[in-house]
C-alpha cells in the first residue's frame, strides 16, 4: 500500500516528458479507465440478467446529477464521504490499515447525536455546533488509541485490532443510543432530535449544508500537510518503508499514534457533519457502512486527497442516483457494491498491465533481458 | 439457570460456531502460506449462496455442500489469479472480492428467489450411540448433522497436514520464508495456490453450513461480518488448529447467549453481550501482546528472483 505510492513514484519516473496536457490526460485515464471497464462489465451483467444497462446508467446520472434535487443530495452526501476518505488516506499513506472506520464513525455519531439536542439548547447554536464537531473529531480519534498503541508498542497487526474496535464501536454506539441517550420519540430507539433550524446552516440559495465546505477545507489542509510539511514527509517514509523510517531517526511510535488518531478523528468529523447537517439525531442500528466502499475509492485515487474529490463525487452520484436506478430496473440496491467491486478488480488489473508493459519497454531499451537485475528499476518499488 | 438453558447455549454455540470454525480453519491455512485473505467473508457468502442453490435444486444437502465447496473455491480463484500469480495487493483484492460477492449474491438472490423465498428441509442429525445420552451435553453436542462431525475431524486433519507433513512444511515456509522454499526447489506460487484454494473451499463450506444447516435459507449479507471474526480467530490461532476450535466456539457462545438468556426470561442488552468476545480479544491482545506472531511474509507477494 505504502508500496503502492512508492511504485507510482518510480513507474511514473519520467524518462522523456510529453506535453503537459497529454501527461494530465494520461494520468486522468490511468485513474479513470478502471471505472469505465467496471461500468462496462456491470452493463454486460445487466444485459445477461435481462435488464437494460442504458436505462440503469442513464437513470443513475439523471437522478443523481442532472436533476436539481438529486444534485443537491449528491453534494450533501459528498461531505461525510470526502472527510472519511481523507481520514483513510492519512492512515494508508503512513502504511496503517485503519479497517475500523465504521466503528469510529458510529461512535462519533452516537456521542454527537446523544449530546446534540441538549447542547444546542444550552448555549448559542453556533458554539454548540462547533463544540459538537470537535467532540466528533475527538471521539473518532480516541477510538483508534487501542489499535494504534498496540501497533506502535508491540508491533501488533492493526488490521485485526482496528476491526475488533469497529465491532466494539458498532455495538457500544447502539448501546449508548438505546441506553443513556434514548428518548421516547419514534418507534425505533433513537437520540433526542436537534431542531431542524439549529442544524448546520445551508449554503445560501440551496439546501446544501456547509459540511461540504468544511470537507473541502479539511482536504486542502490535509493536502498541504502531506505535500508541504515535514510531518507529511515523515508519514510517507513510514508508509513506504518503516525500517528506513526508524533508521532515519523518525519517532515511529509517535507518528504511528498521531496519524492513526488523525485518521480516526477525520472519520469522526465526517460523522459529526452528517449527523449535524442531515439528521439531527441518530437511530439505533443506523450504519451507513461507508467504510468498505470508500476503501475502494481511496485506492482508485491513488491515495491522493486531491484526486479523490472527483472520484468521491462520482461515487456519491452512483450512491444517490443508483438508488433510484436500481428501483427503476428492479434490482436490489446492492448491485452498486458489485459495481464498486468490479471497478476495483479492473484497477488491480490495469495496474498490473501497466507494470508489465513498463518492464517490457525497459527490456527493449536496454537490449536483451539480462537477468533479474533489468526489471529492478521498474518494479522494485514494491 | 437450568439444564434447558445450558443446552440452548451449547446448541446455539455449535450452530453459530461451525461456520466460523470452517472459515477460520481455511483462513489459517492461507495465512500460514503468506496470503492474508480479507475476502474470506465474500467466499463464505458465495459458498452459502452456491450451497443453497444446489441444495434447493437437487434436494440433497450433500450436493449442496459440494456446491458450497466449489463456489468458495471459484471465488478463491480470483485471489489466486490476482494475488498469487500477479502479485497484487492482497488487501485491495480482498476488499474487491468482499464487495463484489456481497453485491453479486444479493443480485442473484433477488433475480432467482425474489418472489418465491424457498426454504430447505431440515438436515437429519445423527446421534452418537451412548454419548448422546449424557444429560445436557449429550443431546446438544453428540446429536448433530454429519457435517458437524466432518468439521471436527477436519480440524485435526488440517492440524496434522500443517504440522506433520511435507506439504504443511512447504505451506508454512511459503509464509515465513518463501525465498528459502524457492531455493529448496519448491514452487512457492504453487504452494500458495493450493493454500488459497483450500481456504476458499473451507470458507465455502462454512457459508454452506450457515445456509443449509443453520438457517435453511439464503439471505443476502447473511454472514454478517462473521468472515472477519474468522480472520481474527485464525490470526489468534497462529497455525494451531485446536485454537481455532476453541476460539470459534467461544465466539459461537457469545453469538448465541442472548437468545438463550431470553429463552429463560433474563433481559440483557444484546449490544453489551455482543461486545464481550471482542472485548476479550482486545484484552488478551493487550495483555499477551507479542511482537512476531504472524508469518513473516504475510501479505507480501512473492516473485522469483526479486529480493
Amino acid at each position: 500500500m505504502g508500496d503502492m505510492a512508492n511504485q507510482e513514484a518510480i513507474s511514473a519516473g519520467p524518462v522523456e516528458r510529453p506535453a503537459a496536457w497529454r501527461r494530465y490526460g494520461k494520468e486522468f485515464w490511468r485513474h479513470f479507465a478502471p471505472v469505465v471497464y467496471g461500468l462496462a462489465a456491470g452493463g454486460v451483467l445487466l444485459l445477461i440478467l435481462g435488464k437494460n444497462p442504458i436505462t440503469f446508467y442513464w437513470t443513475t446520472i439523471e437522478s443523481g446529477l442532472l436533476s436539481w434535487n438529486g444534485l443537491m443530495q449528491t453534494l450533501i452526501r459528498l461531505a461525510p464521504l470526502l472527510l472519511m476518505s481523507a481520514g483513510f488516506i492519512v492512515a494508508f499513506q503512513a502504511g496503517l490499515w485503519n479497517i475500523g472506520g465504521d466503528g469510529q464513525f458510529l461512535m462519533a455519531a452516537a456521542v454527537v447525536g446523544g449530546l446534540g439536542a441538549s447542547m444546542v439548547g444550552a448555549m448559542p447554536v453556533w458554539l454548540a455546533l462547533v463544540i459538537l464537531c470537535i467532540i466528533g473529531f475527538v471521539v473518532g480519534g480516541a477510538w483508534t488509541i487501542v489499535p494504534s498503541a498496540l501497533k506502535a508498542y508491540y508491533g501488533m497487526n492493526e488490521i485485526i485490532t482496528s476491526l475488533m474496535m469497529a465491532y466494539l464501536g458498532t455495538n457500544l454506539a447502539n448501546y449508548l443510543i438505546k441506553g443513556p441517550f434514548i428518548t421516547d420519540v419514534g418507534f425505533v430507539p433513537q437520540t433526542n432530535v436537534i431542531p431542524f433550524a439549529d442544524l448546520l446552516p445551508n449554503i445560501p440559495g440551496t439546501r446544501i449544508h456547509v459540511g461540504i465546505i468544511i470537507a473541502l477545507l479539511v482536504l486542502a489542509v490535509v493536502h498541504y500537510m502531506q505535500t508541504r510539511t515535514g510531518y507529511g514527509l515523515r508519514l510517507r517514509i513510514l508508509g513506504a518503508n518503516p525500517k528506513a523510517a526508524v533508521h532515519a531517526g523518525i519517532n515511529v511510535k509517535r507518528d504511528i499514534m498521531s496519524s492513526f488518531a488523525l485518521s480516526g478523528a477525520l472519520i469522526g468529523l465526517a460523522a459529526a457533519v452528517e449527523v449535524l447537517g442531515v439528521w439531527g439525531y441518530v437511530r439505533a442500528d443506523w450504519n451507513p457502512a461507508f467504510g468498505m466502499t470508500l476503501f475502494a475509492i481511496v485506492f482508485l485515487a491513488g491515495l491522493n486527497v486531491m484526486v479523490v474529490i472527483p472520484f468521491v463525487f462520482f461515487f456519491a452520484i452512483i450512491q444517490i442516483g443508483g438508488h433510484e436506478a436500481a428501483r427503476v430496473v428492479g434490482l436490489p440496491n446492492d448491485f452498486l457494491l458489485l459495481l464498486v467491486g468490479l471497478i476495483l478488480f479492473f484497477m488491480v488489473l490495469t495496474e498490473w498491465a501497466r507494470i508489465k508493459s513498463a518492464v517490457s519497454k525497459k527490456l527493449k531499451k536496454t537490449g536483451a533481458g539480462s537477468g533479474p537485475g533489468t526489471d529492478k528499476a521498474v518494479t522494485d518499488g514494491r | 439457570m437450568d439444564a434447558e438453558f445450558w443446552a440452548a447455549v451449547i446448541a446455539g454455540a455449535i450452530l453459530a460456531g461451525m461456520p466460523l470454525l470452517l472459515a477460520a480453519l481455511g483462513e489459517m491455512v492461507s495465512e500460514q502460506a503468506g496470503i492474508l485473505n480479507i475476502g474470506l467473508e465474500g467466499m463464505m457468502l458465495f459458498g452459502a449462496y452456491g450451497g443453497f442453490v444446489v441444495a434447493n435444486w437437487t434436494g440433497s444437502s450433500w450436493l449442496g455442500f459440494l456446491g458450497a465447496l466449489i463456489a468458495g473455491m471459484a471465488v478463491a480463484m480470483l485471489m489466486v489469479v490476482f494475488c498469487v500469480r500477479m502479485g497484487r495487493d492482497q488487501i485491495v483484492v480482498g476488499i474487491a472480492i468482499l464487495l463484489s460477492m456481497q453485491g453479486l449474491t444479493s443480485l442473484l438472490h433477488q433475480v432467482q428467489f425474489g418472489e418465491s423465498y424457498p426454504r430447505l428441509d431440515g438436515v437429519p442429525s445423527i446421534p452418537i450411540p451412548g454419548l448422546s445420552k449424557i444429560p445436557v451435553i449429550g443431546p446438544s453436542v453428540f446429536d448433530q448433522p454429519l457435517m458437524f462431525y466432518i468439521g471436527i475431524v477436519l480440524i485435526f486433519v488440517v492440524g496434522w497436514v500443517l504440522n506433520k507433513t511435507n506439504l504443511g512444511l512447504n505451506i508454512r515456509a511459503a509464509g515465513w520464508k518463501p525465498v528459502a522454499l524457492d531455493n529448496a526447489g519448491v514452487d512457492v506460487l504453487k504452494i500458495r495456490t493450493i493454500a488459497v484454494l483450500v481456504t476458499g473451499g473451507l470458507a465455502g463450506l462454512g457459508g454452506g453450513y450457515m445456509a443449509i444447516i443453520a438457517a435453511g435459507v439464503f439471505v443476502p449479507f447473511m454472514t454478517h461480518g462473521q468472515g472477519f471474526i474468522a480472520i481474527v480467530i485464525a490470526m489468534l490461532a497462529r497455525g494451531r488448529s485446536v485454537w481455532v476450535l476453541i476460539g470459534s466456539f467461544l465466539f459461537g457462545i457469545a453469538l448465541s447467549i442472548t437468545t438463550a438468556l431470553q429463552l429463560v426470561g433474563v433481559q440483557v442488552s444484546t449490544d453489551l453481550i455482543n461486545m464481550l468476545p471482542f472485548l476479550v480479544v482486545i484484552l488478551a491482545l493487550a495483555l499477551f501482546a507479542r511482537q512476531s506472531y504472524l508469518p513473516a511474509a504475510l501479505a507480501l507477494p512473492f516473485e522469483r528472483g526479486k529480493r
